[in-house]
Parts: structure tokens; sequence; C-alpha cells
């Protein structure tokens, strides 16, 4: 019962963040669709190897979990690095076409 | 009596997900990105909850620290340079409408296009697959749980995670320390570090905290590390722990940091790598195998091999935070027009 609540609640995590990450323009956003997407995967791993009594519960799962997390947090990093410097490359070249828009009307 | 608690503990588990689920709704649909970020923070913090109800210790303190602690801050610094701008520039807003570039503050208004439908659409049809998926695996499952406790005794630990961790499955910690390593470098050759984003004036009060919590926390992180080898705890919450601190040193805005060489930094990220990659070689002259220890020493090896990767990943995760390059690593000055802003706002 347990395990099949939160493996299901898993799966829709999952859902949803795959949902915002196709369809939300804003990076950031993106990215954080991506961390739902990654929590969603490793509530379905952990819920399906849960068992009622504690002797019987399988730390393999557990463990690549934990090495799941620490690979998403680093993979969050290098993404919103990447986020912030595309954010400024675009508002430098945002800005110079803006100027360039000025110079030719005051020209023209 | 027994069967009340389970009414409990199933009520529980249903607000709990309804919840996380809520919660998961809310921080991908919120139109201010501030608060879905917060929204994230409390959603790492709720499934550290069920993790614990997961029976899963590990992964609960690992989430509490790494998912919730630190992701939230990575999450709010980025969010912070982004929207920092000099007077007069106008800022690129992915999500203003191109037709109408006036009203960029204006809130976006979710219109249902059609494409939009078609994605939605066929993303309920992928759950509706992944749950019928689920609902006809054969049950019980098979699990690795006995063959990990029959070999519990050769591992040199008594907590099964660790000893899965970095026994048994070492190669994939291997690998994940190397992962936290790439990132550091991809993040250090990306930018230089706008560091520390500096706050207008840190109160004497912080700077006083953080000083008194310091040696507090780095306590705690070694005794995690130490506690590893036979309850919750380990190398990963250890150095997450570790990390923590950096960040409050990070943002409390010392004078001395920014002037810090950043040799002692490079040679502590390499640290963990290096020890596992030569514990590894090491296996391979002594025990014809890549990562095994002999039976009888292997508690002190895990033990050295945790320190270890505990101040490379405090260290790492530190440097995700601080977001680059530290000033005093570049050989020239910075190219000026590269980050203008962080010029202004530095002085």
């Amino acid at each position: 019962m347990t395990n099949m609540l939160y493996s299901f609640t898993g799966l829709i995590l999952f859902v949803f963040g795959l949902f915002a990450l196709i369809s939300c323009p804003h990076p950031l956003r993106k990215i954080l669709g991506g961390n739902v997407m990654s929590t969603g995967i490793f509530l379905f791993l952990v819920a399906t190897s849960y068992r009622t009594d504690t002797a019987s519960i399988d730390p393999v799962p557990q463990a690549m979990v934990l090495t799941g997390i620490v690979v998403s947090v680093s993979i969050t990093a290098v993404a919103l690095v990447l986020a912030t410097r595309l954010q400024q490359s675009a508002n430098r070249a945002m800005n110079r076409r803006e100027k360039k828009n000025e110079g030719g009307a005051a020209e023209g | 009596m027994d069967s009340a608690m389970t009414i409990i503990l199933t009520g529980f588990d249903l607000l709990l997900s309804a919840t996380l689920l809520w919660l998961a709704w809310q921080l991908l649909r919120s139109t201010d990105i501030f608060k879905a970020i917060i929204f994230f923070i409390c959603f790492g913090l709720l499934m550290a909850i069920a993790w614990v109800r997961m029976h899963a210790p590990d992964v609960a303190l690992a989430e509490a620290a790494i998912g919730a602690g630190l992701t939230g801050p990575l999450f709010l610094a980025a969010l912070r340079k982004m929207e920092r701008k000099q007077k007069k520039e106008r800022r690129f807003d992915p999500e203003e409408k191109r037709d109408n570039p006036d009203k960029r503050w204006q809130v976006r208004s979710r219109e249902a296009s059609p494409l939009m439908w078609i994605v939605a659409a066929l993303t309920l049809c992928f759950a509706g697959l992944l749950i019928r998926t689920v609902w006809i695996i054969p049950r019980p499952l098979p699990g690795l749980a006995q063959q990990t406790a029959a070999h519990l005794g050769a591992s040199g630990v008594d907590n099964a995670v660790t000893a899965v961790l970095l026994n048994f499955r070492g190669y994939d910690t291997m690998l994940e320390v190397m992962v936290l390593l790439l990132g550091a470098i991809t993040i250090w050759s990306i930018t230089h570090a706008p560091f520390p984003p500096r706050l207008p004036d840190t109160s004497p009060v912080q700077k006083s905290a953080v000083r008194l919590l310091l040696p507090l926390i780095c306590l705690t992180g070694g005794y995690l590390v130490w506690q590893g080898a036979y309850q919750t705890g380990g190398a990963f919450q250890g150095g997450a722990v570790l990390s923590a601190a950096l960040v409050l040193l990070l943002i409390s805005d010392f004078l001395w940091l920014p002037d810090m060489h950043s040799l002692p930094l490079r040679m502590g990220m390499v640290l963990g790598p290096l020890v596992f990659l030569s514990m590894a070689v090491l296996g391979i002259i002594t025990e014809n195998a890549l990562l095994r220890f002999p039976p009888e020493q292997a508690g002190a090896f895990l033990l050295f091999l945790e320190a270890a990767c505990a101040i490379s990943i405090g260290l790492s995760l530190a440097a995700f935070f601080a977001g680059g390059r530290p000033a005093s690593d570049l050989r020239e000055k910075p190219y000026q027009t590269d980050q203008p802003d962080t010029e202004k706002e530095g002085s």
C-alpha cells in the first residue's frame, strides 16, 4: 500500500517535471522541472524497494539514490551557471541591437 | 492499537503525497520565479520526511542537506545574478511576449495554444503508460537485502548503505566523486566568480554568529563522517554539512576570502578522487581486483576514503555556490565588457 502510493507519487512528479521542462520558457523553471523529475525518479526507486519490516529493506537503491542526489546537484549547478551566462550574453546582444537601432533612427 | 497506528500512518502518507504533488504543481506553475524557488525548498524538506517514511534515513539526511539546503541557495544566487542589471540597460526576459516588448512586466498569460494541448495530452498518455507498467510489475520484487546482509561482515562497516556505497559498489561512488570534480572544473572554466556575491553590508551580529557557528558545523560534519560506519551518516552528508559552513563564510563577506589563494582549494577538491583512485589501484595490486579491500583493514580504509571524499565534496559544493573561478586565480584582470554589472556591484 505505502510503496504503491509513493511509487505513483514519484511517477506523477516525474510527469509534472517533464511537462514543465517542455512547456516553460524560463531557463530557471526548466532546471527546476528537471530537478522535480529526478526527485520523482528517486522516490519511485526507493518506494519500489520499500518493505514493511525494517530488516529486509534493500540498501542498494538507497545508495544509488544518494549517488543520484549528488550528481543531480552538480548538474543543476552547471546548468545554472550556463543559464546565467546565456542571460548575460542575451542582455548584451539586446542592448547592442537597441543602440544600433537608435543610431540608425538618428541618422535616417 | 496496531491497526490504529496503521490508519494514522496511512493518513499521514496520503497527506504527505498530496502535499508533495501540490507543492510540485505550484512550483512549476506559479508566475513568480522567486516564489517557485521557495516552493522548491519546501518541497525538498518535505521530501526528506518522505525518505524517513521510506525507512531511508541516509537519503533523508542527504536530501535535507543537499536537495533543500544547497540547491535552493544555488537557485537563489542564480536568480539574483540573472535579474541584476545596470541602469538604463534592458534585461532580456525569456518569458516576455515577443510581439509586445513594452509590457514585459505583465504577468504572462498562459494561453492554451493548440501545441500546448498536444504536449499536455502526450504527457498524460505517457503518465498513463508509466502507471500501467508499474501496476503490472509482479510483486514481491526481488532485492539484494539478503546478499548485502550476508556480506556485511566483510565490508568493514556496520551501516549497510555505507557498505554498498563505498565497498560493494565503490565503482559508482568513485565515478560520482569524479562527476563532482568535473562539475567544479566546468564552472571554473565557464566563468570567474563574482566572488563573493556581495551584500551591501553584513551586520556584525551575522559575522560573530558565523564565527561561533563554524567550529560547531565542522564538528557536526566530522561526526557525521565518523558515524557513517555504523549509523546514519557518511561522506555525502558530512561533506554537505561542511559545504554549508563554507557557504555561510561566503555570504558573510569576510575580507580575507576573495584574496585566498586557490591552490589549497584545488588540492582539496582533487583529494577525494585521488584517494579513491589510489585505493582502486592498490586493490588491483594486493587483492587482484579494482576497489577490493582486504576485509581485516577494510574499516580503516573506508574511514580514510570517507574523510577524503567529505573534504572534496564539501569544497566542490561550495565552489558550485561561489559559481566561478576565484578572482585571485586569474592571471590577468577579467575582460571588462565581459561582466560589466559585476564590476559596478562589487565596488
